[in-house]
């Protein structure tokens, strides 16, 4: 037997991962749901063709997005989560015990159902009863907010799927509403590194950039994600991540962790050259080169 | 309708079948399914360029038809309910304009609303037609034309009794119908016939609690956007006659200006669109009615926004309401439409239909999803929250009664001079002038120029809508009659 899973990063690049059994397939209202055993990465979940994530790399995901904001943000007491119907990032939430509420709205139900029938250790997130669940379209959910949360976390990854909401300006001017006054977004950024994701990460840093005071940009290593390479969007009415950083309020807590660390949260911030430069052109503090 | 019968699409079927006898081509197009331009199959993709064929026998021939399109064409009229109806490949708005040339000589009166589509006063161009003009009322809160009320139709009929047509829009742009079944009756009576511009109007013949169509309210010709609400390709157009038309007389009409080289893309799109309609129209309408419906509750909620809907319904200027239309006033945010349509195609990536002085319309089909509805709203409520105003400038426009001078075949073809817009009062027009959309004059080549109307056109200006119809691109100046002035 011999069945490989790819995804095609891009119409010349594909990640293709050797698959044991296909557990599950189905087409929701929203996406096409599949879940695949793996002998390297274990049970992977893919959304209209891409991986969402595998039991071998989610933790870097899901501390990436709660421990940078949480590490800089000394009072978080309530949290939205747009997307993450697998509880991943709510389950990394529920280990700081000053935060009240995580409301997770995600849209597909059969997305949360998938979660938690085939990855039952990260849907424990849900089982905290801080959590709640909503299920509803993200933006029409954040309609209805003023100066509601301090953290927003952005969950969703696509921004050409059924999420493509999500990473508008509307979207992000929603959130900024919805933020109390110190609140801070962290939302996904994408890939930079291939030329077709290029235009998307572009255009969301300028978006943000155009809505809130401070927008800076983040990075980890993910094996699963085009190019083994994804970035963060952390954008701010107050704080900002590295100048209004606390390592020694944040090691006090003594929270275990498998990717995060408080170098690692200052080295994530450092960027490659070309990724800097693709910044502050939106950012309109350089020309683009090739308009020179 | 014969649900079975529906289930054909003799068009489609004669082209799938002619591509598999692999003939080789001696005649035009040119491009020899595409093996002579590349570029364009590269652009379009072989299955298009291959469709893209000439009149021939198995295929039938639009100008003259008697096999493959005829019955294409007896489809159509069933599913529409209608007597007879014309395949159209040059827009609705030559569907439009053989209506008139069917019903109307030069010197002929024809009774119309003045919110026509300029299509209508080019037809009069054209047949040397005059227009009669029912005074429509205004909204004076959200600043556009209502429906015909009944009363008006009858003074119009009355001082008129020897024109031959009445002409109405069913519904307008904004989705407002009038009693057409009364209009209809009154009409009839006096021995008029009625011609219905159903541009806005497909999904009428097919969805529920829906304005009643201008075939089922009696209507002697309506004109039907299929590439509209109904599916097909853009410039396709059906032409309905209703019952004791002769539609014999009318092929003759059409035939005075149609391309005697019809696109099998356009044709074979009216014949798989209204196939498509006739079996799941109900429920692709019933599933637009409620996108449109929430889209204007949600709306409605952010507040500043007036998105209207069966509210405005009053028994006559707006007898009823088409709801798959979103229509949204945007003047309580302090931002005319035409600024609020250019906010949300530059900042929110987002195209709607049009924007005017006061209102947006964002035209919801059967190829939209739901979550492109709430990135709408969502982007309304964001341009509220950045950019809305305190709400000021409140400028309606009330319906400008014009003076119809000469008829406006008389006025296109008289001697004419530029002369400077502010300079214009009192000249005899020798243009159109509208804005662009939705393309209701707001002066008609024969009408006298008035100050309320220069007033108008700069106002219009001054707010960003693309004026249109005129010489002068920037319509600093306008094109008028020599000799004519009445100062």
């Amino acid at each position: 037997m011999d069945i490989w899973f790819s995804q095609l990063d891009t119409e010349n690049v594909k990640t293709s991962v050797r698959v044991d059994k296909q557990l599950f397939s189905k087409e929701s209202e929203y996406q096409r749901i599949d879940v695949f055993e793996s002998k390297e990465f274990g049970k992977m979940i893919v959304l209209d063709g891409e991986i969402i994530f595998s039991e071998a790399d989610e933790f870097i995901y899901n501390e990436m997005v709660v421990h940078v904001p949480m590490a800089v943000h000394p009072n978080v007491k309530d949290v939205l989560i747009i997307g993450g119907g697998d509880g991943g990032v709510a389950k990394v939430l529920t280990m700081y015990p000053e935060i009240e509420h995580i409301d997770v709205v995600e849209p597909d139900e059969m997305f949360i159902s998938v979660s938690k029938e085939f990855f039952p250790e990260t849907a424990k997130g849900f089982d905290d009863p801080r959590v709640e669940i909503i299920n509803m379209d993200g933006l029409r959910y954040l309609r209805r907010c003023v100066d509601k949360y301090d953290l927003i976390i952005n969950d969703s990854t696509d921004p050409f799927g059924h999420t493509e909401g999500l990473f508008t300006k509307e979207f992000y001017g929603n959130c900024f509403r919805s933020l109390h006054e110190d609140g801070i977004m962290v939302y996904q950024h994408g890939s930079p590194f291939y030329d077709e994701d290029e235009a998307a990460f572009r255009s969301m840093h300028r978006k943000v950039y155009s809505c809130f005071p401070i927008s800076r940009v983040y990075q980890a290593s993910i094996p699963t994600c085009p190019a083994g390479y994804w970035m963060f969007g952390f954008a701010s009415k107050k704080y900002h991540p590295l100048i209004d950083f606390n390592p020694i309020r944040w090691k006090a807590r003594g929270l275990k962790t498998w990717y995060y660390t408080t170098n690692l949260h200052q080295g994530a911030f450092m960027l490659p050259k070309y990724v800097e430069d693709l910044l502050e052109e939106e950012e309109g503090k350089k020309t683009r080169a090739s308009e020179d | 309708m014969d649900r079975k019968e529906q289930h054909r699409a003799p068009v489609y079927e004669a082209l799938e079948a002619f591509k598999k006898k692999r003939v080789v081509p001696f005649d035009v197009p040119g491009h020899k399914r595409g093996r002579g331009n590349p570029e364009l199959v590269e652009l379009l993709g072989e299955k298009c360029v291959g469709l893209d064929v000439n009149s021939m026998k198995p295929l039938d021939n639009l100008g003259h038809p008697i096999s493959v399109i005829s019955e294409a064409e007896q489809l159509t009229a069933e599913a529409f309910g209608a007597e007879h109806a014309f395949l159209m490949v040059n827009g609705t708005t030559s569907a439009v304009q053989s209506m008139i040339l069917a019903v109307c000589k030069a010197g002929d009166k024809i009774i119309l609303p003045r919110n026509v589509h300029k299509s209508v006063i080019n037809a009069l161009v054209l047949c040397g037609g005059v227009p009669v003009y029912v005074e429509a009322k205004i909204n004076p809160k959200i600043g556009i034309a209502l429906g015909v009320q009944i009363s008006e139709i009858k003074r119009a009929i009355a001082e008129n009794p020897d024109a031959v047509a009445v002409f109405v829009n069913n519904p307008t742009y904004y989705g407002i119908s009038s009693n057409l079944k009364a209009i209809v009756d009154i009409s009839h009576e006096a021995g008029m016939k009625v011609l219905v511009d159903e541009a806005h109007g497909t999904h009428l013949y097919f969805g529920d609690d829906l304005p009643m169509s201008g075939i089922a309210a009696g209507a002697d010709l309506a004109a039907v956007s299929m590439h509209k609400s109904g599916g097909s390709l853009t410039q396709s157009s059906i032409l309905l006659c209703g019952a004791g038309f002769d539609a014999e007389y009318m092929r003759q009409i059409i035939n005075l200006t149609q391309t005697t080289s019809a696109s099998y893309l356009l044709i074979s799109s009216l014949d798989i669109s209204r196939r498509n309609l006739a079996l799941r129209g109900k429920e692709s309408f019933n599933k637009v009615s409620r996108m449109a419906e929430y889209a204007r509750n949600e709306i409605n909620e952010i507040g500043g926004y007036y998105a209207y809907g069966r509210d405005m319904i009053d028994g006559d200027a707006v007898y009823d309401f088409d709801v798959t239309k979103l229509s949204v006033y945007t003047r309580g945010i302090g931002l005319t439409g035409i600024e609020v349509y250019d906010l949300l195609r530059d900042e929110y990536d987002i195209q709607i239909e049009f924007g005017d002085i006061n209102n947006i319309l964002a035209y919801i089909s059967i190829g939209d999803r739901m979550q492109d509805i709430e990135r709408l709203v969502g982007a309304l409520e964001d341009i509220k929250r950045v950019y809305g105003k305190e709400d000021s400038d409140q400028f309606c426009g009330d319906f400008i009664q014009p003076e119809v001078v000469l008829s406006p075949q008389k006025a296109f073809y008289a001697e004419k001079k530029q002369v400077a817009l502010e300079e214009s009062n009192g000249y005899v027009c020798g243009e159109l002038v509208m804005c662009y959309p939705p393309g209701i004059p707001i002066l008609t080549p024969g009408e006298r120029i008035t100050e309320e109307i220069i007033e108008y056109i700069k106002f219009a200006k001054d707010k960003g809508c693309s004026l249109q119809g005129t010489m002068d691109i920037n319509v600093d100046t306008l094109r008028v009659l020599e000799g004519d002035e009445d100062k």
